[in-house]
């Protein structure tokens, strides 16, 4: 037992997960070495606009946490495993009602209750919000409490770091990381009795996407690297509707649909006229047509591919790859009352006032379903490491239903601060502080380091990151062919080959930014690659997963994890089963209200 | 939740004849200890840039106008859609985000294709534009912003509040820690003031009715050297702040609550 020296948790990531994981630590009276790349607050999870969901039924709707918990089951193509679905649907309400206690400024009822509305993928009144930019509230509110064990000096912030590597003994158990100091570029080994990564999703490997631009995957990458499993890669949500931008596309929140917002092309191909102009019967109302029961609310996964057809057939706004979201046809009150902070986004860089015109959209990049390999206590497969949040791989399956993720973060987080207390507490130290490994982590790490700043070649970096992007936009996303991912994995070792003749391009290496990113570009060419393997492996179509070669879910084959391991020679694949003890399999339909 | 409603806003201007080039002149640094210095970049011109992205055209290939091959300009940025806070800075003289900062507005503004980018200046410049602004969220540790709890178990719900207070709280809860209110206050330098937007969160604690139990020791955070009397109603910083934070209002209704504690405070001990 590890009782005369103090028992300590790196939580690595600062976004909801690491937060809420740290903020249970600490109130169990632990300490924490929190990581993280931006100071806390700036996670990307401020980013989440429309809400959190929780089964509180204020509407008196017969809502219920059994009714969320299938209904996440269901969207996500039971996929997930489900057990942990339905105990994050039980603690839901809770979790909302904490947030509710820690003064988040959630909309009201006219009783003076928390207010609901709805999201995609349920017929429900199941989402809780703050405004638009729920996810900066919630954030907020545990970076608050967070603040409050800093300074108790149960919390030590470390920000501005960037973990690069695990900690490993030589029986494989995690012992703590390495992390980088991005200012002064110091490596610098935390010891700990257990780990936690909540480092987010890896959107920034599609090149741009709704993600912040921390969001690399690469701490997540780097523990697949060294041993953890990585699982179900190959599902990615690309959200129904985005703004299209030169830098990233910014998310037009679900939360608009929800209030009201109808999808919308003229039935008349290229028809150039003013959307005000064009009267109602002239209007294609697709999805509305084809999923009478759910219509503009049905699944991110079903949305995206048919926005994505109608463009394909030549239906897009002006020919081009975008189609109408309309609010104009609710009051500006109530949309200002309830959307203002996105239409804010929206006027702020298209210019229109989407109260008055319809706004352009077309999908995006803007989740992973899949991530680290966790079991139902959040423990990946390397004892000492845990994961939570949007970096494990659990809860959503195939596809997440909206307002889903962010109450997943916190579940992950509490359950993974449970799990590492209860770890660490037992965990024996043995001679790891005298064997040596930390130091020789680190020298691993310092020789990486070196290799690149050396590194003389005539590659540029941020082009093959670019190149990168371009082709898993691409050929990993929407639709998937099976030559195409062949070939794009074919793009992907030639970039990495091409990685080892970049030069960093900056001889001042103080605050540098760009070592950084070109260690995080390797460890996403690495992602990359698990991505677009595991999709070319997958022969059905799956939620998120759409193949037109195999259009159909297919239970019998297919009903199974995908698990990546690291070997030098590229990820080596195999299966394990899904547990769907709770509900049996059924097929998806959401043109009619779903059986039960 | 939005000051500015209503009004009819159709299509923004439109850049007629833009240029072929734009030049993107920043203040650079290499360390803390060394001095500034201005480079200039150019590059083509397309629609739709930002200064984010003009950032990362540079960054690609760091070559200065005159042809000098320079160090890549280093800069902070994360969201990209104004809520992080991270990427603020001083463009064209005015302290914002660099993510909202469209170049096509930039230059109807100016009328010229020349922009120019500034780290902040009252925080440390680390290198370039980047600045260490740490000490904002230690102002959040003197003002206590946090609510109180009892524990983080089931304890249900929490006060029930109408839909106006909440509103009224949430106007300042969205506070991205920016700063540019404190770069654009003229009694803030040195660290010697707190300045608004610990203010405004202090106030954002008061207002809820947990909160309220523990104003006193969050106002104490307000009463002392560095506090709240430093302020000489510039109103800069409502005049800049990106969020629409009601912050001379903020500072207004602390002063109130303060001489009120100072008053009925001291009577009760
Ligand atoms: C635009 C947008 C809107 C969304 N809206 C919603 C919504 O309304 N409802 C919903 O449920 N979900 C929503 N989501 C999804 C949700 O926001 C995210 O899935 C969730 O916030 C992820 O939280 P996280 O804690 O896992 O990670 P993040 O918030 O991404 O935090 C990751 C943390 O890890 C740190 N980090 C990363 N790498 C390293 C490293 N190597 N070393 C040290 N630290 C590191 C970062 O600094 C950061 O602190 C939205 C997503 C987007 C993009
Ligand atoms: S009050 Fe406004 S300007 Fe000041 S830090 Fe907050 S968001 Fe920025």
């Amino acid at each position: 037992m590890a009782v005369s020296k103090k028992m300590k948790i790196v939580v690595v990531g600062g976004g909801l997960a690491g937060l809420s994981a740290t903020m249970k630590i600490a109130e169990a009276g632990y300490d924490v070495d929190l990581i993280s790349v931006v100071p806390v607050k700036r996670s990307h999870s401020v980013c989440a606009q429309g809400g959190i969901n929780g089964a509180v039924n204020t509407k008196g709707e017969g809502d219920s946490p059994w009714k969320h918990f299938d209904d996440t089951v269901y969207g996500g193509d039971f996929l997930a495993d489900q057990p942990p679905v339905k105990r994050m649907c039980e603690m839901a309400p809770q979790i909302i009602y904490l947030f509710d206690r820690m003064g988040v400024p959630f909309s009201r009822t006219k009783e003076g209750l928390i207010d609901f509305r709805r999201f995609g993928g349920t017929l429900h009144h199941r989402t809780a919000y703050a405004g638009a930019s729920t996810g900066q509230q919630l954030l907020y509110a545990l970076d608050e409490q967070v603040r409050k064990y800093e300074v108790a000096g149960k919390v030590t912030k470390y920000e501005g770091w960037e973990m690069l590597s695990l900690v490993l003994d030589s029986h494989q158990v995690c012992r703590g990381v390495v992390a980088m100091n991005l200012q002064t570029l110091e490596l610098k080994a935390f010891p700990a009795d257990a780990v936690i990564i909540a480092t987010g999703g890896p959107g920034l490997i599609f090149g741009k996407s709704t993600n912040s631009q921390t969001c690399t995957g690469s701490a997540a990458s780097a523990c697949y690297q060294q041993g953890a499993k990585y699982a179900n890669g190959e599902f990615i949500q690309v959200h129904p509707t985005a703004i299209p931008g030169e830098d990233k596309l910014r998310l037009m929140s679900e939360s608009a649909r929800g209030e009201g917002g109808r999808i919308w092309v003229p039935r008349k191909k290229g028809d150039k006229r003013d959307p005000r102009d064009i009267p109602e019967s002239e209007r294609w109302y697709f999805l509305e047509e084809k999923y009478p029961a759910y219509g503009n609310l049905v699944p991110r996964d079903i949305a995206t591919r048919e926005i994505f057809q109608v463009c394909l057939d030549g239906y897009g706004v002006n020919g081009e790859n975008q189609v109408y979201l309309d609010l104009t046809h609710i009051p500006a009150e109530t949309l200002n009352r309830k959307l203002g902070a996105i239409l804010e986004i929206y006027e702020m860089f298209v210019g229109d006032d989407p109260r008055q015109v319809p706004m352009r959209i077309f999908p995006g990049v803007h989740y992973s379903m899949g991530g680290l390999w966790v079991d139902y206590e959040q423990r990946t497969n390397i004892p000492g490491l845990l994961a939570a949040g949007e970096c494990d791989f659990s809860i959503h399956g195939a596809n997440r239903l909206g307002a889903n993720s962010l109450v997943s973060c916190v579940y992950g987080g509490f359950v993974a601060a449970a799990s590492a207390v209860e770890y660490a507490k037992n965990v024996e130290r043995k001679e790891t502080e005298t064997n040596g490994i930390y130091d020789s982590e680190i020298k691993r790490q310092q020789e990486i380091n070196e290799r690149i700043i050396k590194s003389e070649g005539p590659e540029n970096q941020y082009k093959i990151h670019e190149e990168l992007g371009k082709w898993m936009t691409e050929n990993v996303t929407v639709i998937r062919y099976n030559d195409r991912l062949k070939a794009t994995d074919e793009k992907i070792l030639e970039l990495m080959d091409r990685f080892k003749r970049i030069s960093i391009n900056d001889s001042n290496l103080w605050a540098t930014q760009a070592l950084p990113h070109a260690r995080q570009l390797w460890n996403m060419l690495e992602l990359a690659r698990v991505i677009t393997l595991g999709a070319l492996n997958r022969n059905e179509s799956r939620g998120a997963h759409y193949k037109p070669e195999f259009p159909e879910r297919n239970d019998e084959e297919w009903l199974k994890t995908t698990i990546a391991e690291w070997s030098a020679e590229g990820p080596v694949f195999s299966y394990i089963p899904v547990d769907v003890s709770l509900i049996p399999p059924r097929k998806r339909d959401y043109s009619k209200p779903k059986e039960k | 939740m939005t000051a500015k409603i209503e009004g009819l806003k159709t299509k923004k201007k439109v850049l007629e004849n833009p240029p072929q080039t734009i030049q993107i002149k920043i203040q650079r640094r290499e360390r803390p200890d060394k001095s500034s210095y201005w480079e200039t970049f150019e590059i083509s011109y397309r629609r739709n840039l930002n200064v984010i992205s003009a950032l990362m055209e540079i960054r690609k290939n760091p070559v200065t106008k005159d042809g000098k091959k320079t160090t890549p300009p280093v800069w902070d940025m994360s969201c990209l859609e104004q809520v992080c806070g991270i990427c603020t800075m001083v463009i064209n003289g005015r302290v914002r985000q660099a993510c909202s900062a469209l170049i096509d507005d930039l230059l109807i503004e100016s009328g010229s294709n020349v922009i120019t980018l500034q780290p902040m200046s009252k925080f440390p410049n680390i290198r370039d534009l980047k600045v260490d602004r740490s000490r904002m969220f230690e102002h959040l540790k003197q003002v206590k912003a946090w609510i109180e709890l009892d524990g983080t178990h089931d304890l249900g719900p929490g006060p029930r509040m109408s839909n106006d207070e909440a509103l009224q709280r949430y106007a300042y809860s969205r506070c991205m820690t920016c700063g540019c209110c404190l770069e654009a206050c003229p009694q803030y330098h040195d660290n010697n003031y707190i300045g608004p937007q610990a203010i405004a969160q202090a106030r954002l604690f008061n207002m809820h009715p947990t909160g309220r139990m523990n104003m006193q020791e969050r106002l104490e955070g307000l009463m002392g050297e560095d506090g709240i009397t430093n302020c000489g109603n510039a109103q800069n910083c409502v005049k800049v702040c990106p969020k629409n934070i009601p912050l001379t209002k903020a500072i207004y209704e602390t002063n109130r609550d303060i001489t009120l504690n100072v008053l009925f405070g001291w009577l009760k001990k």
